[in-house]
């Protein structure tokens, strides 16, 4: 980790904002100073105190609160549907990137999911499907799926025109045990970059569609949601949109930051063994 | 060339079969008869297997996406249930409104971007350089609504400069402009922090290429250098990809629209979905996956035009 990193100031930055918020959200149960849904109408829209360090909202609801449990149900869904998106889209790529005879129909598929704008293709998921946090990560992990086969196949054809791999086919190994054992484990570093890169993505799209009114549905606690509902009271309570889109920012920050360093490292390293 | 638009051509339309044939098994997954919300909620069940039949229900898949297909084709995209207005006319009252901010959003995401990042290139190391990329990469994880609520309460509610959203019906006047002032930078917004970052970086391979240094050696002056071989050349990348954002900048309509009450193709389909206007959704996405794959087409012949080194082989 010391020498993925070294030099690159931004990314450790991103890395240290990252592993805060990881740690915040994973420890809501304990560090949370209320219970996420208590209501205190007297205490409706309250800004920043020592009381409630984020405010309240409409409701009375400890913000500080719903940022560390809604940053669960966020990043779970980043997390999840970047998963979706690399087991069905990798294993995709990886067939129609090893198995010539797959990858003009693989790809051609591909093409018609990415012929969709991302918001649309993960709107038109979400209106088949009941609202929820399984549908957030279908419908997001869906849009993930073009895109990391379109990178492991390329990662795939890389590799398997690299001697190695072609001394591995010229030996007699089996497909299967090319797979595992070559191509595989030579290709996952660029797709572990794309993954980073991925999960900022997702937490922006989930984000968009809880907005929209078509993700996690109230009285759950979600970031993008929670700016939905605070836009009502912009003028006399701006804090109620604003503290759940900063949570967003920053954490889509530091992710983009984490995922630029390990770019920049991953390219050198591509470059000195070019 | 010839041969290369005919493949893509040709790719492009399996791509449009592929995407209509997606949106049409999408909408019919959707949950709720189609025929049952026409007939009403107190129609009969004959009443509602007679909509059926009127509506070609009863026929197998294959035939329904057949004459959906060639409907399509013919423009005729079905009656809206709610407005009982063809769904054509809909796109065709909104989507103007849609293009117009894509249009001008992405008009000041290039100017923004490409300045940027050439003083960026240009100032390699200094701290305006860092200042300037740390400014795209937060620029590239701002979420599209937080942009626009934040523009809203700052210009709007706090400053009160300018209006919070809609649209007056001039085209042409001053109020028009102010009520577009918000939508554009907004969702430009989206876009100016990757073209700055794809400009500096299309900017620095490009100063060091051999017809650069040349120039150098010619003894012009740098700023000629810069603006005329250097940026020229790293422009086209830059351009290429500024006409994908278009499309991009389409989907992105759909937040910003419903975030500024911006009666646009994006709103129209919001509203839709939360009134389970099938024949609506199905028309505004089957014309906005069409827009875009028609917009990647054009990039792709573009490029070509743009660069004549680029190989078709």
């Amino acid at each position: 980790m010391n020498s993925l990193f070294r030099g690159r100031y931004l990314a450790v930055a991103g890395l240290a904002c990252l592993l805060v918020f990881v740690a915040g959200v994973l420890l809501a149960p304990w560090i949370a100073p209320y219970d996420p849904q208590r209501q205190v109408i007297a205490e409706r829209l309250q800004g920043p105190s020592a009381k409630h360090w984020l405010g309240t909202d409409q409701f009375g609801r400890d913000i500080f609160s719903r940022v560390l449990y809604g940053g669960q149900v966020s990043l779970g869904i980043a997390l999840l549907s970047v998963l979706l998106g690399l087991v069905v889209g990798g294993l995709l790529g990886l067939g129609a990137g090893y198995f010539r005879r797959l990858d003009g129909p693989v790809m051609r598929a591909m093409d018609v999911l990415l012929s969709f704008p991302a918001v649309l293709l993960a709107i038109m998921v979400v209106t088949i499907l009941r609202p929820g946090i399984l549908t957030v990560i279908i419908a997001v992990g869906v849009r993930s799926i073009p895109a990391f086969a379109r990178m492991v196949r390329g990662a795939v054809l890389v590799v398997r025109s690299l001697p190695y791999a072609e001394a591995a086919a010229a030996i007699g190994a089996s497909h299967l045990r090319t797979i595992t054992r070559t191509i595989v484990p030579n290709s996952l570093p660029p797709v572990l970059v794309f993954s980073t890169l991925q999960i900022a993505n997702n937490i922006l799209l989930a984000a968009i569609l809880s907005y929209l009114g078509l993700g996690i549905q109230p009285p759950g606690a979600e970031w993008g949601l929670m700016v939905s509902q605070g836009r009502g009271w912009l003028r006399d309570a701006p804090h109620v949109a604003m503290m759940p889109g900063l949570a967003i920012f920053a954490v889509v920050l530091a992710v983009n930051m984490v995922g630029d360093g390990l770019r920049d490292r991953l390219d050198v390293k591509l470059k000195e063994s070019a | 060339m010839l041969g290369y638009i005919a493949r893509r051509l040709r790719a492009t339309v399996f791509v449009l079969v592929g995407v209509s044939a997606l949106v049409f098994v999408m909408v019919r997954l959707i949950p709720g008869d189609p025929a049952l919300i026409l007939a009403g909620v107190d129609a009969s069940r004959e009443q509602a297997a007679e909509v059926r039949r009127g509506l070609g229900l009863d026929q197998p898949i294959w035939v329904q996406y057949a004459r959906y297909v060639r409907r399509a084709v013919e423009g005729d995209l079905g009656k809206s249930i709610h407005s009982r207005r063809p769904v054509w006319r809909e796109i065709r009252d909104h989507f103007p409104a849609t293009l117009e901010l894509t249009m001008v959003s992405l008009a000041l995401a290039g100017a923004l971007g490409i300045v940027v990042g050439v003083v960026s290139a240009v100032r390699r190391g200094s701290a305006l350089d860092s200042l300037a990329m740390v400014g795209s990469l937060a620029g590239v994880s701002m979420p599209i609504f937080l942009l626009g609520v934040l523009l809203i309460w700052l210009f709007s509610l706090y400053l009160g400069l300018l209006p919070t959203g809609g649209s007056p019906p001039c085209l042409f006047c001053v109020d028009h402009l102010r009520h577009l002032v918000l939508p554009a930078i907004t969702l430009a917004g989206v876009s100016v922090g990757m073209v700055a970052r794809l400009t500096r970086s299309t900017m620095l391979e490009v100063i060091h290429e051999d017809f650069v240094r040349t120039a150098r050696a010619k003894g012009l002056a740098e700023r000629l250098v810069i603006y005329k071989h250097a940026l020229r050349n790293a422009m086209i990348p830059v351009v290429t990809y500024m006409g994908l954002q278009f499309g991009v900048l389409l989907g992105g309509a759909v937040v910003t629209e419903q975030i500024f009450s911006w009666p646009g193709m994006g709103r129209m389909l919001v509203e839709a979905i939360e009134s389970r206007d099938y024949p609506v959704i199905q028309g505004a996405i089957l014309f906005m996956a069409a827009v875009f794959v028609a917009i990647n087409l054009l990039v792709d012949l573009l490029y070509g035009w743009l660069d004549p080194r680029i190989s078709y082989e």
